[in-house]
């Protein structure tokens, strides 16, 4: 698809060493309410970037590394506000300019590239004009000159033909294909600093390489100065020139990409890289001839009586198993879940149960079916009642399946809070006042509370920080252990998968292309689209983008064939 | 003082204070009152003096005891009908809302046919035909005025009921009453509590605006709205009698709105600034 980048402006050029923008002593202060204490979110940091590189901003959320983007476009979040130190851009202060002042540099200057594309273009326009919207407005070029500027950089990001791209509306393209207009309307006014705040997360790994090789390119071509911000290691390695690491808002520490991949100093540091790198390992026992919980035969299920989402799938979950059902964001993998939940009925097929058919519909279903399957959501945040304590929402499937009350209510509220590592008193709180973490925890512990069979696991992780997901898995595989559930676990992210899945089931298009136990899967011969997946997981190795790219043309042509 | 942990501002705190004078006027009517609610005690449309302090009105009763009196009528009348409209529209807009289908397609289109016609107007039909009794008067503003919180309920309703915690409450197998009660209330009360107090105010205007047709509030009970009709042709005179319940009215509105105000600004967020 992309063109790879030829190996001579493949190769690091070295940076021209001239300055365009100093940070020293960074510190910015937040408020959630006016009368709550300022909290420091950004404390004390310097950093230097010169003209041609690429410096990346690694870290959990809440390091401060998006904060830090934004600081160096001289604006700051609602709520926060710079207390100390310099913003240096081109040796000016950006803090001693006014607010017309600082507006001029944005966009024309300084340029931002956020993680939503699809947030981040208006719906009711087409994509020339918000392109051209930059230039024109800071009356660098007329529309006219904007717009033969945009088809060149639509070339230069492969975007598919580029001479009537920007005719279309947002919704018109793809996810990827946005991110990548995103980029062309960041590089609009030929800024001297591009700020890349995750541009790649949300996208699916293999669109993540062309949209990565893109924008490495883009930034080359125009020889311009890049703020990475990204809290994959990985990613970073293939872009950055520098990596710098940040915790609670202060620098743990910085150097050039290879010397924090291969030779980390500090042990922070140490355990995102091993983290990353992750380790092979079963989650649970494995429980090859354990009686099947789920049965799923010939199921097939569609919205609407449309094109089927899910087609023709088979798939036995175990006692004490954890199957992975992989596969891109459209694959169909989340509709599966909804198909086994009742949600969505299916229209063919059938499911058993430990050895009982379930309904199709969840309204047809007793209470007791509805109590041994359980599911965990991907998003914490929305998947907790925020008015509800989370003594209520644990209590709840207590109080519906079990009939507990008053204080063997209570007791066993507190037994499930200590089973995922939380003190009993966590029952008083409200979601808001949880991290993210331990707002899964909370979702976890009202699965366990229903005393389930089955647990369907929608991305538990995708929504954490990688050390936050590890602690998650961790307690997942030992519940597991434990009170021998079954895991099917629905994910896009390999890496997890490697670690937890006794099975993998590989999804395309909404139907199973590889199903088998995980070594055998991930082990050749692969099926091509198992290894177009495989070798989309960008791995701790900066030259590995190159690599990748180099061979992907074939993978992905032998993948949309098979 | 903080409510859902934010602080009055001081406009709050001016619109609480007119509002708690107000409830504690009427609440403390017979105790405060220095005369009867209909006593004749002087000349009509006597000026205020030391004896009565704010005059007399078109039948020589002390206007001062019949504001105090007429707080107790409009402002409780008022009040059961506003918490009666809500209870109507919220459960049948959430129901609308969490359900969907046909039964959200019935409910929304009842309730447009019922917008589309003046509120006004289709009350006077159903006075004029029902009678004007206080039941009458009460039930007819609330379905009129459950029409508008219907909408604004499903409205926000529909935002709250594809979040994943609903979805988690219909896998669990809870029935509707919980969802609508324990799911979705909770987490709309906010703009609710802000529409209660603007229609609160709403609906006492309008049985302000009705009485003083004639349609409201039955004499010889006292109300803002029959207070400024019955005294309306002192302004002939030069008098100043129906200024005065007509500023009791106002006063009560902008007491109302301020707090409304304050708890509309709390729940919107400020926008970022330079550094």
């Amino acid at each position: 698809m992309s063109a790879p980048a030829s190996p001579t402006d493949g190769a690091r050029n070295p940076p021209t060493k001239t300055e365009i923008l100093r940070i020293e002593g960074l510190r910015i202060e937040a408020r959630t309410d006016e009368d709550s204490p300022a909290k420091l979110i950004v404390d004390g940091v310097d950093l230097v970037l010169h003209r041609g590189e690429v410096l990346g901003l690694i870290g959990e959320s809440g390091a401060g590394k998006s904060t830090i983007g934004l600081a160096a476009l001289g604006y700051t979040r609602p709520g926060c506000t710079i207390v100390g130190g310099k913003i240096l851009f081109d040796g000016v202060d950006l803090r001693s300019l006014t607010p017309e002042q600082r507006r001029q540099r944005r966009g024309r200057r300084v340029a931002y590239i956020a993680q939503s594309a699809a947030a981040s273009f208006n719906p009711a326009k087409r994509i020339y004009n918000q392109i051209c919207e930059g230039p024109v407005r800071h009356g660098l070029m007329s529309y006219e000159q904007a717009k033969a500027e945009a088809i060149q950089l639509f070339r230069e990001l492969d975007l598919p033909s580029p001479e009537t791209f920007g005719e279309r509306y947002p919704h018109q393209v793809s996810g990827g294909q946005l991110q990548r207009a995103m980029a062309a309307m960041a590089m609009s006014c030929h800024p001297d600093i591009l700020v890349l705040d995750e541009p790649t997360t949300a996208l699916d790994v293999t669109t993540q390489i062309e949209v990565l090789a893109s924008i490495r390119k883009l930034i080359r071509v125009h020889h311009a100065a890049g703020l990475y911000i990204s809290h994959d290691l990985a990613v970073v390695a293939q872009v950055a020139n520098r990596i710098m690491v940040l915790r609670h808002g202060k620098m743990v520490e910085e150097g050039e990409a290879d010397q924090i991949l291969h030779r980390p100093r500090m042990d922070y540091t140490r355990a995102l890289v091993s983290n990353r790198e992750g380790k092979a390992g079963h989650m649970g026992a494995t429980a090859g001839g354990a009686a099947p919980v789920l049965e799923i035969s010939q199921v097939t299920a569609s919205y609407a009586k449309l094109a089927k989402v899910v087609n023709d799938i088979n798939l036995t979950v175990r006692k004490g198993e954890t199957v992975a059902v992989v596969g891109e964001s459209g694959s169909g993998k989340s509709t599966l879940a909804r198909v086994i939940t009742g949600l969505l009925p299916r229209e063919a097929g059938d499911i058993r149960f430990q050895g009982i058919s379930l309904p199709p519909a969840l309204a047809q279903r007793s209470r007791d079916l509805l109590r041994r399957i359980q599911m965990i959501y991907q998003m914490p945040d929305v998947a907790l009642n925020p008015r509800q304590k989370v003594g209520e929402i644990i209590g709840r499937p207590l109080a519906f399946y079990l009939g507990l009350s008053g204080k063997r209510m209570r007791e066993r509220i507190a037994e499930l809070l200590r089973d995922i590592d939380l003190s009993p008193d966590f029952a008083d709180r409200y979601p808001g006042q949880l991290s993210g973490g331990q707002k899964q925890r909370i979702c976890i512990a009202r699965a366990l509370a229903a005393e389930p069979d089955l647990i369907i696991c929608d991305e538990v992780t995708s929504a954490l920080d990688p050390l936050v997901a590890e602690g998650i898995l961790d307690l997942l595989g030992r519940l597991q252990r434990s009170h021998g559930y079954a895991y099917l676990f629905i994910t896009h992210d390999l890496g997890t998968v490697r670690r937890i899945a006794d099975r993998v089931a590989v999804m395309l298009k909404g139907r199973l292309v590889a199903e088998g136990p995980r070594e055998q899967v991930f082990a050749p011969p692969y099926h091509p689209y198992t290894k177009l997946l495989l070798s989309s997981v960008p791995e701790m190795d900066t030259h590995w983008l190159d690599g990748v790219l180099a061979d992907r043309a074939q993978i992905r042509a032998a993948a949309e064939l098979a | 003082m903080r409510l859902f942990g934010h602080r009055f501002s001081i406009a709050a705190l001016i619109g609480l204070a007119i509002i708690a004078i107000n409830l504690l006027g009427a609440v403390l009517a017979p105790v405060i009152a220095p005369y009867g609610e209909s006593t004749p005690v002087g000349d009509v449309w006597a000026p205020p003096s030391a004896e009565y302090w704010l005059g007399l009105d078109n039948l020589g009763r002390d206007m001062f005891s019949r504001l105090l009196y007429g707080a107790r009528t409009t402002i409780s009348i008022a009040l059961v009908i506003t918490c009666l409209s809500f209870a109507i529209g919220i459960a049948m807009g959430f129901s609308a809302a969490v359900v969907g289908g046909w039964i959200d397609t019935m409910l929304s289109r009842l309730v447009d046919t019922l917008m589309a016609i003046p509120t006004l107007i289709l009350a006077l039909i159903v006075l004029s035909v029902l009678g004007t009794s206080i039941p009458v008067l009460v039930g007819t503003i609330a379905v009129l005025d459950s029409t508008r919180v219907f909408r604004l309920s499903r409205a926000v309703g529909l935002n709250i009921a594809v979040m994943d915690y609903v979805e988690v409450a219909r896998l669990r197998g809870e029935g509707l009453r919980w969802i609508v009660w324990r799911e979705v209330l909770p987490n709309a009360l906010p703009p609710l509590i802000a529409e209660f107090g603007l229609r609160f105010c709403f609906a006492f205007l309008f049985i302000a605006s009705l009485s003083f047709l004639g349609l409201g509030i039955q004499p010889p009970y006292a109300d803002w709205g029959g207070m400024v009709r019955d005294n309306a042709q002192a302004i002939n005179f030069g008098g100043m009698a129906p200024m005065i319940p007509a500023i009791a009215i106002g006063q009560l509105t902008i007491g109302v709105n301020l707090l409304v105000d304050w708890f509309l600004s709390i729940h919107s967020r400020a926008h970022g600034e330079g550094a």
